[in-house]
């Protein structure tokens, strides 16, 4: 008998144990449902403002006038009309490739490289995770110092090479780079820690083999290293992208989504239309069509996740 | 000979990578506390060398509300966490011990608000809030923060629960002992590690939260992480008194997260890493 059967086994006979001769009480088939109840009724309340949300896209509900009426899918059909929207859209993909692809490929190379143990990874695993600490808003002010242009230490630095008044996020051609560089800076470490934790659990005797039997570095790379990250690389690779394609704390303190509309992702048009013009129905349809896009993009990653875990436990038997 | 010579240079690439990476992983942070020291008469003319000051450190704690956002900070995020420990502590108990209907389904749908979009929920609370007088206040803040604290501990926690062995549980009960005993007198003590660290990352993520209390409050209750953003907004040239908000809303999370160390993938994670 494996060890889960087991478990399962004690398991269900911890609950029946007092019980086990007459019939389950309710009180008992209820103890688990009362215990959540507190966590529940807490974030149940959130809940209902999702509800609403889809509701109120269906009418012409704005903050500043407080008469409203229901007016069907016209929001609806506005936004797909709406160029704006297309390019919220086309921005949000883009910022999100700009971010999760770099992220995870940097992530995984770092991770490698701190696999050597000696003194120096020692230290650098322990101070790498600072900028992830750092909330993202504040991240960004710091990028501001950097990046300023009287008094920025990058621009002294740009000198050097020869390069005067590199526009960063002033510029609509380098405003998504530099986003995308602070996104970086704050959240390469995430994968970092997530795929050294995987590096540390792997297990010895295969790679011993393929030394024994003379595979070269990058044969083990990719047939062992490669396949055995796998879950850890989805676990990470779910967390940055499901947090990029909504990002807005960076980009509303880096630009507010300039200049112009460059970096005017599905959040930020929502909250433009919602808070600035006060046009809270049809705000309200570009965050639902963000939040399909997530719903359905986490649920196909999830699915690819637990294949692969499954696939992962698997080989190591 | 030439393989080892091959070694030695893999060596020196590797560490040179790693030294780049760090360097871009910490500059900007030595460079933020470093110009927290510099008076605005240096800030052109000089880099590293210059007279120390703590002049900006004065203006920003007692010359703004800086410092009273500190501490609605301390106030809405130390909330937060506490009321999702006492809720969510239970309910990662009953997920992880418990077996009942629709189990997998309240769990998932608990994770599912760390994936929602937050101007979504935003935008309807807006309204929600200013109806029920809750807008702009430490009660509402602590609520909506609730969609980031909650999922976290109830994940991780209910981990640290399934870590422990049902035979200690079993043998307890045989000893007489209910089962809101065991779990209060030995559970809790054996997960109190873990549970630490995950209410030292909760604070620290609900520390960092920007767009909840950017549009949920106004002028009674606000965080570091909206009251930093008035330095980038207003055209100022005092970007030493910029460092210092930046500097005063990140060092904290920098010390707690060296508190954390072992329990940080597991937290980061939401428990799916064991690390």
């Amino acid at each position: 008998m494996s060890e889960e059967t087991i478990k399962k086994s004690l398991k269900t006979g911890s609950r029946g144990a007092e019980t086990s001769l007459t019939k389950v009480h309710w009180t008992v088939k209820a103890r688990p449902y009362f215990i959540m109840a507190p966590c529940l009724l807490i974030t149940v309340g959130i809940l209902y403002p999702f509800a609403s949300a889809i509701f109120y896209s269906l009418t012409n509900y704005s903050f500043r006038n407080p008469t409203w009426k229901f007016i069907g899918i016209r929001n609806w059909v506005y936004l797909f009309t709406d160029p704006d929207f297309w390019h919220s859209l086309l921005v949000t993909f883009k910022y999100a490739a700009a971010t999760t692809i770099p992220q995870m490929l940097l992530g995984l190379g770092i991770a490698l490289l701190l696999s050597k143990e000696n003194w120096f990874t020692k230290i650098l695993k322990v101070v790498l995770i600072f900028p992830l600490m750092i909330a993202p808003v504040i991240a960004t002010l710091i990028w501001q110092l950097m990046t300023n242009t009287s008094v920025g230490i990058l621009e002294k630095f740009l000198n050097l090479f020869g390069v005067y008044g590199f526009p960063w996020a002033a510029s609509s051609h380098t405003a998504l780079f530099t986003a995308a560089m602070i996104d970086t800076w704050v959240y390469a470490p995430f994968v970092i820690v997530l795929v050294s934790a995987g590096i540390q659990s792997l297990p010895k005797s295969p790679f011993e083999a393929a030394r024994v039997d003379g595979g070269s570095a990058w044969f083990t790379f990719k047939t062992l290293t490669l396949p055995m990250l796998k879950p850890f690389m989805y676990i990470a690779l779910i967390f940055r992208l499901m947090a990029a394609l909504q990002e807005f704390a960076i980009i509303f303190a880096l630009t507010k989504g300039g200049p112009g509309n460059t970096l005017m992702n599905l959040s930020l048009s929502g909250y433009n239309k919602g808070f600035a013009f006060l046009k809270f129905g049809e705000s309200l349809t570009f965050v639902l069509v963000l939040w399909v896009i997530i719903y359905f993009i986490s649920k196909k990653l999830v699915g690819d996740y637990l294949l692969t875990q499954k696939k992962a436990a698997g080989q190591e038997n | 000979m030439t393989n080892e010579r091959l070694h030695h240079t893999g060596k020196v690439v590797r560490n040179f990578l790693l030294a780049l990476w760090a360097l871009f992983a910490l500059f900007p942070i030595f460079w933020m506390v470093l110009i927290t020291f510099k008076s605005d008469a240096e800030m052109f003319t000089t880099t590293f060398a210059f007279h120390p000051t703590l002049e900006n450190y004065q203006a920003v704690l007692f010359g703004t509300n800086y410092f009273k956002a500190f501490l609605d900070n301390i106030i809405v995020s130390s909330g937060a966490v506490l009321v999702s420990v006492l809720a969510g502590v239970p309910a990662a108990y009953a997920l992880a011990r418990f077996e009942f209907k629709k189990k997998e389904d309240l769990a998932f749908t608990i994770l599912s608000f760390k994936f929602a979009p937050e101007i979504l929920v935003i935008l309807p609370l807006f309204m929600i809030y200013q109806k029920l007088g809750i807008y702009d206040t430490y009660f509402g803040l602590i609520w909506v923060y609730q969609l980031i604290t909650m999922p976290l501990l109830v994940w991780v926690v209910r981990g640290y629960f399934e870590d422990i062995s049902v035979e200690i549980e079993q043998a307890a009960r045989l000893d007489g002992y209910r089962w809101w005993e065991i779990f209060y007198k030995m559970l809790l003590p054996l997960i109190k590690p873990g549970l630490v660290s995950s209410a030292l990352l909760a604070f620290i993520f609900a520390w960092n939260s920007f767009t909840f209390p950017l549009l949920l409050t106004s002028f009674n209750v606000e965080t570091v992480t909206v009251a930093s953003l008035k330095y980038i907004a207003s055209d100022t040239v005092h970007y030493g008194q910029m460092a210092v908000a930046a500097t005063v809303a990140a060092l904290p999370e920098v010390i707690l997260a060296l508190l954390i160390q072992k329990h940080l993938v597991r937290g980061l994670s939401f428990g799916a890493v064991k690390g």
